[in-house]
């Protein structure tokens, strides 16, 4: 490939930050001083643009190390990878994250969605903005997936290492501090602070999360670590993939997808090699359960990905995790070194003979690198647009190969399979939805945070556990792709098929209550600014229909009846066509929540 | 001696198209199913030189047993799959999709998009005066071609022509995200700055006349282009060994656009920067 580059040069920082990740150039080809044997012959082609997926942990590499990537630290990184420089400034500004024009060092991310701005997050920009001078940069963020600590923040210096605090619930003075300061932040609480059920011996998913010491793998097999993958060796894949089958496992991302089908389905490919994916890009508004999962039991996510790649014939696991979550980043680093090193991950994990290793990719800002397809071309190093499905990934995923991709807890749910066997496991819940489902309560209620429930239990009784406040209007379920339902229907049964038939979704398990202290346009405007902001841009009907649907609700924001209706037939119009004609989730879903504020709690009525 | 490769025999496949029986090659897709039953559909983003993006989503139709909308350009015809062109489910996307682009971008040099806002009863004005466009200057950095931002459609087209696809050459890419994602160089330079080889094959591809050669950009500013007045010669370039076929759009004795036919097997469709824009000598009649 002859690549045209810039006359931009890297600074020494820059260069090095790269050469960290990358290792030294080879030759002048690659950016080194030019010395004669590099007029012999060229390096780099065709085995450095296989390296195609490392452009997302370069612009890491560069934004962690000076804050913001420059035209010469660009070009040095496509240099080295043999990348065209416009993909790679494509790829670069696909990412809220990342900046492409010089920034400070320090920026203090403000999270302004739904649960922090009902907690005062605007408020708190204008003083953090007022406090931090020109010092630091302030962005206004969609979820940090913090909300039990609402409003939240987190502050990221760039250096060597990149440091970062979260202050969370913040105060002016608190975020400031984190924000001058991140290294003497204090540290923030454990991730047990954020279930309120912890100690409770009925818990399955949770049971460990504040019991074990999230740093030591033998604490971890102390309280029962690794018995699912021992068993899983004892049985085989093909009844690995029975079992999870029979447990009837569904997918916990939001789809609700039959996990053994989706295994058996790529287990069963001639092609190789199959590649397992785990999807904890967790960047629903509203969603925190995977952190608290990765923050507060590790291994467990490091054994279930194991076990999934044992059964779908898996040699390689990708753990694609949100960049907003440096706490779980550092936990799971620890926690696969930790496996490795001890054979439960390498080449011959338990001395089965079998090979498997796990390497963490971050995310960098783009709620929609969540959509399955979407997230292997982010790993791939192209830019994170889904798609078109068919192909589906059981048959082309990542790299083109067969791919199982699951999420967190999906795959922590499937050690109680294997531990307590398939009918144990089917008996809890309901027969539609079977085993224990977790769920992100925040909001108005007294104690917000993760809840671990059988499937079955209705939406009263998980208020009731949170202490649901006094002057409730309108619960929101599955985040922002969800829907809103009244203060008088709390009778509905948290299931798959129960929250369908009540003409909502469980989505990912968001239980979002709002009193009257936040108006309810309000709510739905910043969560049609979610959607516009989180559009990849790629097809008309979301590129176009989310700007056109916050627009629509800007104007009706302080009008009711008569004077919203043609609006809101608009809105309905542009609604329909997101849904039917989007390429993916993302579009078919940024109405939902709006529409179901209308039809059901009557808004602007 | 021409050969004309017949390709392997491909079997026929039986599905329906709007309640009649259509039989189409095997790997064809929905619209050539569509096409060759006689019920066209819109289509922006597909390009008969360049793999289906599925980005604009005018040509979707509706598929029994679909959840939602099936782009037709790029799903594959299935034995069985009974597609429907003209319901109102699909023409009410179609509808919202042109509304959405026309209140966003200006589509008056897109063929037929007119034709398409009159059949569907498309109302791009009713999002109100204040609705957000791509308000963009055109930019004009070279003596060959022009963008003009406020027509795009985002369709990829020109990407997929400049790289991978055809000319390899990797100049431009989808820069941004949502709304504010643009077609950029590296850093948005001027193309003059860029890989650029200015082959102008991303011009020939673009749907909307968002890429234009300078000639027609200029022509169109002063208001004298004229499609009627213009005729087309069919040539071969002289420039080198290859012979790429070229079509000389002329009008009032002046050649005021190049290209090659898509159906050509040795162009596609593409030309080289000599072939496309170095034309003048053959006017330089002093």
């Amino acid at each position: 490939m002859d690549l045209h580059f810039g006359d931009g040069k890297p600074t020494d920082e820059e260069r090095a930050a790269v050469d960290a990740l990358l290792g030294p150039p080879e030759s002048s080809w690659e950016g080194a001083d030019r010395s004669d044997a590099d007029l012999r012959w060229a390096r780099g082609g065709r085995a450095a643009r296989d390296r195609r997926d490392l452009l997302l942990p370069g612009l890491h590499a560069l934004n962690d190390r000076v804050g913001w990537i420059s035209e010469g630290g660009l070009g040095y990184l496509c240099r080295r990878l043999t990348v065209p420089p416009a993909e790679a400034y494509g790829v670069a500004t696909f990412y809220a994250m990342f900046s492409l024009k010089p920034r400070p060092a320090t920026v203090l991310h403000v999270c302004t969605d739904l649960a922090c701005a009902a907690a005062g997050a605007e408020a708190l920009c204008t003083g953090v903005e007022e406090g931090l001078g020109s010092g630091a940069g302030v962005e206004r963020s969609p979820c940090l997936g913090l909300c039990e600590r609402a409003p939240a923040t987190l502050a990221v210096r760039a250096g060597d290492p990149v440091r970062t605090a979260v202050a969370a619930p913040a105060t002016v003075d608190e975020a400031v501090r984190a924000a001058a300061a991140p290294d003497s932040a204090p540290e923030e609480p454990e991730a047990v602070m954020a279930v309120p059920q912890a100690g409770r011996d009925d818990l399955v998913l949770l049971r460990r999360v504040g019991v074990v010491d999230p740093a030591s793998l033998d604490d971890y097999r102390a309280h029962g670590g690794y018995t699912a993958l021992r068993r899983a060796f004892e049985l085989g894949p093909a009844e690995v993939i029975r079992e999870v089958t029979d447990s009837g496992l569904v997918g916990r991302g939001g789809a609700a997808f039959p996990t053994g089908r989706k295994w058996q389905a790529t287990a069963s490919q001639p092609d190789h090699p199959h590649y397992l994916v785990c999807n904890a890009d967790e960047s629903e508004p509203g969603t925190f359960k995977d952190r608290v999962l990765m923050e507060g039991d590790p291994y467990a996510l490091v054994e279930a990905m194991t076990v999934a790649a044992y059964a779908t014939g898996a040699h390689k696991g990708y753990l694609y995790l949100r960049g907003e979550y440096p706490r779980a980043l550092r936990r799971l680093e620890h926690a696969i070194g930790q496996a490795r090193a001890r054979g439960f991950l390498g080449d011959d994990v338990l001395g089965q003979g079998y090979a498997f290793d796990i390497e963490i990719r971050r995310g960098a800002g783009a709620y929609i690198c969540g959509e399955e397809t979407a997230l292997f071309n982010s790993i791939e190093g192209y830019r994170g647009e889904p798609r078109s499905k068919p192909p589906f990934p059981v048959e082309k995923g990542l790299f083109g190969k067969p791919t199982v991709e699951n999420n967190v807890e999906t795959l922590v749910n499937v050690l109680p399979v294997l531990t307590m066997g398939a009918p144990a496991y089917a008996a809890i819940g309901t027969e539609r939805s079977t085993g224990p489902k977790l769920y992100c309560v925040s909001g108005s209620v007294a104690r917000p945070g993760v809840y671990e429930l059988p499937f079955g239990a209705t939406l009263g009784e998980l208020l009731g556990l949170a202490g649901v406040r006094e002057g409730l209007r309108a619960v929101l379920l599955g985040g922002a792709a969800g829907g809103f339902v009244r203060p008088d229907e709390l009778d509905i049964p948290l299931t798959f098929e129960g929250t369908r038939q009540a003409g909502t979704t469980l989505g990912s398990g968001v239980v979002m209550a709002f009193d009257d202290s936040v108006p309810l346009p309000r709510l739905l405007l910043r969560i049609a600014e979610f959607f516009r902001e989180e559009s990849c841009g790629q097809c008309v009907p979301c590129r176009v229909g989310t700007v056109r649907q916050e627009e629509a609700l800007r104007r009706i924001a302080e009008r009711t009846g008569a004077a919203a209706a043609d609006d809101i037939a608009l809105l309905r119009e542009v609604g329909r066509a997101m849904r039917d004609a989007s390429i993916c989730g993302l579009g078919q879903t940024a109405w939902n929540a709006v529409e179901s504020a209308i039809d059901r709690l009557g808004a602007y009525a | 001696m021409t050969v004309t490769p017949l390709g392997i025999p491909r079997r026929l496949l039986e599905c329906t198209i709007d309640g009649e029986p259509a039989r189409v090659p095997e790997g064809s897709t929905v619209l050539d199913a569509c096409r060759a039953a006689g019920k066209d559909v819109p289509t922006l983003c597909q390009g008969d030189t360049l793999r289906p993006k599925n980005a604009c989503r005018v040509c979707v139709v509706e598929v029994e047993g679909s959840r939602t909308l099936v782009p037709a350009c790029s799903r594959r015809a299935e034995p069985g799959m009974e597609v429907r062109t003209d319901s109102e489910r699909a023409r009410h996307s179609r509808k919202i999709v042109l509304e959405l682009l026309a209140s966003s971008v200006d589509l008056s040099t897109t063929p037929k998009a007119a034709e398409w806002i009159k059949e569907y009863e498309a109302k791009p004005d009713r999002f109100g005066p204040d609705a957000a466009r791509v308000n963009e200057e055109p930019r004009i950095d070279n003596e060959l071609y022009v963008r003009d931002y406020g027509k795009c459609i985002l369709c990829y087209k020109c990407v997929d022509a400049c790289g991978d696809q055809w000319q390899n050459s990797f100049a431009i890419s989808v820069a941004g995200r949502g709304f504010d994602a643009r077609i950029a160089v590296e850093h948005d330079a001027p193309l003059t700055d860029s890989a650029c080889v200015y082959c102008g094959n991303c011009v020939e591809v673009c749907p909307t006349g968002a890429l234009a050669p300078k000639t027609e950009f200029d022509m169109r500013a002063a208001g004298t282009w004229d499609e009627s007045r213009q005729t087309r010669t069919s040539t071969v370039c002289a420039y080198c060994g290859v012979g790429c076929t070229l079509t000389l759009h002329v009008q009032d004795n002046e050649i005021v656009k190049v290209t090659s036919p898509h159906d050509n097997p040795v162009t596609h469709g593409n030309l080289c920067i000599k072939g496309r824009f170095g034309y003048q000598h053959v006017q330089n009649r002093g």
